[in-house]
């Protein structure tokens, strides 16, 4: 056993003892005592997901860090002392859920952002009109238009999303129908996208398939024509960038009959998703995945190829690009995940802001940017990430973490253990109804729509009324305390320059 | 290497019938807007100014000092057919420092065997610019030249002797730098072939439209924004075909709720510009007046941030800044007018719409 982490307390001058804490608390940690009378704290089982305190009528609960446990130590650190603790009870590999928690020191916080003065007039975004509108496919590489504006260059489907933030991938399964819901619903109403996940798509979400990326990972789970037809675009996902170079474990536990008849495998079976797809060994393998998706979507619907943000991410990029992927997303190391192997979580990949900056700059110089739509993902927090991974070179950034706290999610990473008190990550019906997917997704709509005006009141502080404007514009953004390598990388001058 | 920000004055004259129209004529123009220069830059393009030579390339070229001079040379002896070269005239003047600069001009032909004439001078034009330290190619086009400097326009023209020349067209440009290295290749206008831009404005989309431009060849070299509405010109005109009101549309592009329910062939094309060509979208304050042998236009940003009056007298187009600079030499013009943001005024040779 090793200390708690937090510390429950409970005021017991305000506690009316109704037990409703109780009842929430899905991690055991809290009981009422009938010889005693009084609501009983297991520090040990608390995770601090809140859910307690913001369900206490009259605030009697406080979640405290227990700070005092550990004698301090700069290399033996709490944590560390912990991971090792556990690991000598139970012989076993770490799992950890959300994105890496080691404090790399994070770029985007180290780039600042132009604005106009006297020279350039700034836009006023409430006074004209400022255009977001973003495309996702391929482009041709020059237009042939005849004199009658015929166009005599074939064009390929893209799609044409209102903002350039789209929901990234999150699967039913990992999260619940109603989360699985309220996103759809949410990308629905903002005009954008939400990825499917590798869960397959609950048919509930069928008729929102015009605004649904749908999944083909390598336990091909939930993969049928219908699934195809539905969505606005197919994604290849080959990795993550919380966990690259992985597969993925949702536990038998957790496949409910819903969720085995969508994935399409027996109930409380594992659905286990290979490291690699045993279908794709190189690059002429995915190539040949893509053309077989466009075979089945009569070449109507763009393919998408998810790829982790590791070191070769440029040439692989390129790779992709030119195997005939019309975007393809790259997913940074401080992305998030439901469970990984903690080992994988914190050490394996590269942030997104050089994997993008390196891959965008690969494409121009390689004269094949056009070739592909670029999506970021991986850590994107705010709008001020937004505009920054559009300057890098990102047609657009996709979010899930975000639209999850939006929703009620509190970052207590517990994600791996299926008992989310906040009925998002689970799929136990008992939590999962907790979520209501209506006023969930208002929220999430709400964060879009919040983060596109935030968008453009910066695009108007820039003097653009465009987003292509900003589109690899590294020239509007400056580093601060960034190494000279890393800036040449980013492609982006020194604060002052 | 940074772009440089500008404020500015534009000015153009053109005759549709090809009337040839004395340089003084621009130099008073240009100069009637004095107030909007602060000395660090001046220009002109006329057209139509070596007759003799109108079927060569004209380069107008500038070095900072006489190895520049002579590498250049090799190079240009080495890589295309040189039917002549001087020195272009000059009238020394305190107002202009020319201690760092020698201006030569070579009639020019490119070598027998080569398909794309103009896309062989491009890449000559860029080679020069980027390789060879202190030369850079002011103007390369046909009948036509580049003169500029650093100063005030009218000293500029003084020292290049304008008045001793005359062109179907001429733009002009006076300069008011917020931010300069005060050299002359920062000075307008900017040239690629056949286009001569003059601008006045600042281009927000800079990076953008530069990194997309590399993606095609072009080199930005002469450290300002302006230099990418002639390459993009050139790009979306000349290589790609697309016809100059076309063009302009795509770098001042309709807003797309102007065009998303337009499902005619012309809406439909528009969209699908607009898809294609989002790096070569212009963004930020600018007007600009672009000329060619066969045309003159001028093109403001989508939502006018800053001033272009345009006028018409019998045969004449007159597009600046200002209307000071058209009555300065029209003083009763038929017809006055401000085009609207994002639209263009254009004449072509023989017909004005």
């Amino acid at each position: 056993m090793f200390p708690p982490q937090f510390s429950v307390v409970i005021d017991s001058d305000k506690c009316e003892k109704c037990k409703r804490c109780t009842v929430n608390c899905s991690f055991e940690a809290l009981s009422y005592d009938e010889r005693e009378d009084r609501i009983v704290a297991k520090d040990q089982k608390c995770v601090a997901c809140l859910r307690c305190a913001s369900k206490c009528p009259n605030g009697a609960i406080t979640i405290k860090k227990n700070e005092i446990t550990f004698s301090p130590h700069p290399t033996w650190t709490p944590e560390v002392r912990l991971d090792i603790m556990k690991q000598a009870e139970t012989g076993g590999m770490i799992i950890a859920g959300m994105g890496n928690d080691i404090n790399y020191p994070c770029l985007f916080d180290q780039i600042v952002i132009d604005a106009c003065q006297v020279t350039n007039p700034s836009i006023d975004p409430l006074r004209e009109p400022i255009e977001v509108n973003t495309y996702l496919g391929k482009k041709p590489k020059q237009l042939k238009i005849a004199e009658d504006f015929s166009l005599e260059t074939e064009i390929t489907p893209n799609i044409m999303i209102n903002t350039p933030i789209i929901i990234g991938h999150v699967s039913y399964g990992a999260i619940s129908l109603n989360a699985h819901k309220a996103l759809a619903m949410a990308a629905s109403k903002a005009g954008t996208l939400m990825g499917s996940g590798e869960g397959g798509l609950h048919p509930d979400l069928y008729e929102l398939g015009d605004h649904i990326i749908v999944q083909v990972a390598s336990g091909r789970f939930g993969v049928h024509s219908k699934y195809l037809e539905v969505g606005a675009a197919v994604e290849i996902k080959i990795g993550q960038g919380a966990k690259p170079g992985i597969g993925g474990h949702l536990p038998g536990e957790k496949v409910t009959e819903d969720i085995a008849e969508t994935r399409m495998i027996p109930v409380h079976t594992d659905a286990l998703s290979p490291a690699p797809h045993h279908d794709i060994y190189s690059i002429e393998d995915l190539s040949q995945l893509i053309y077989a998706l466009k075979e089945e979507t009569d070449y109507m619907k763009p393919v998408f190829v998810k790829i982790a943000a590791v070191h070769n991410s440029a040439a692989i990029a390129s790779g992709i690009a030119r195997a005939g992927a019309d975007a393809i997303t790259i997913d940074g190391f401080r992305g998030g995940t439901g469970a990984a192997p903690e080992i994988v979580r914190n050490h394996l990949g590269i942030p997104i802001e050089v994997a993008l900056a390196s891959v965008d700059k690969r494409l121009r110089d390689e004269g094949i940017r056009n070739e592909v739509s670029l999506i970021a993902s991986g850590s994107i927090r705010f709008a001020a990430d937004v505009v920054k991974a559009i300057a890098l070179g990102a047609d657009a950034v996709a979010i899930v973490t975000p639209a999850l706290i939006a929703m009620g999610c509190t970052v207590c990473q517990q994600c791996y253990r299926g008992t989310c008190a906040w009925g998002i990550c689970t799929t136990r019906p008992d939590l999962a109804r907790r979520l209501d997917p209506e006023v969930a997704s208002r929220r999430v709509y709400n964060l879009i729509i919040a983060w596109t005006m935030e968008l453009k009141e910066v695009l108007g502080a820039l003097g653009m009324n465009a987003i292509e404007s900003l589109r690899y514009n590294r020239e509007r953004l400056r580093g601060i305390g960034i190494d000279q390598k890393t800036l040449e990388i980013l492609g982006i001058k020194a604060a002052g320059e | 290497m940074s772009k440089v920000i500008d404020g500015c004055g534009i000015s153009g004259i053109m005759s549709t019938k090809k009337n040839l129209i004395p340089g003084s004529e621009i130099v008073t123009s240009i100069d009637s807007m004095n107030f909007r220069y602060n000395g660090l830059g001046g220009g002109f393009a006329g057209y139509g100014i070596y007759p003799d030579y109108k079927d060569y390339y004209a380069f107008h070229l500038n070095f900072e000092n006489q190895e520049a001079r002579t590498k250049t040379e090799n190079y240009l002896y080495e890589s295309l057919r040189v039917i002549d070269d001087e020195p272009i005239p000059v009238r020394k003047s305190e107002l202009i420092d020319d201690t760092k600069s020698i201006s030569w001009r070579y009639f020019v032909g490119p070598p027998r065997d080569i398909e794309n004439t103009d896309d062989y001078i491009v890449k000559v034009v860029m080679h020069i610019n980027e390789n060879i330290p202190g030369a850079h190619v002011f103007s390369s086009g046909k009948n036509m030249g580049v003169f500029k400097a650093v100063g005030y326009p009218k000293a500029v023209a003084d020292y290049f002797r304008i008045e001793d020349y005359s062109a179907y067209i001429w733009v002009a440009h006076g300069r008011y730098p917020t931010n300069t290295p005060g050299w002359w290749g920062g000075a307008h206008p900017f040239n690629i072939l056949d286009w001569s831009v003059v601008h006045n404005g600042e281009l927000s989309s800079y990076g953008t439209n530069k990194n997309f431009l590399e993606m095609w060849g072009y080199k930005c070299t002469l450290i300002t924004d302006t230099e990418v509405l002639a390459y993009l010109f050139d790009l979306l005109v000349r290589r790609h075909n697309i016809p100059v009101e076309i063009a302009c549309n795509v770098m001042t592009p309709k807003f797309w709720s102007e065009i998303k329910s337009d499902n005619s062939l012309k809406g439909k094309a528009l969209q699908a510009l607009r898809m294609t060509y989002g790096g070569a979208i212009v963004n930020g304050p600018f007007s600009i007046i672009v000329a060619t042998n066969n045309f003159m236009f001028g093109l403001t940003d989508r939502v006018k941030l800053r001033p272009m009056v345009a006028a018409r007298k019998d045969d004449r187009l007159y597009i600046a800044s200002e209307e000071c600079a058209i009555r300065s030499v029209c003083e009763n013009p038929d017809l006055v007018w401000a085009p609207r943001g994002g639209e263009q005024v254009i004449a072509y040779m023989k017909e004005v719409t």
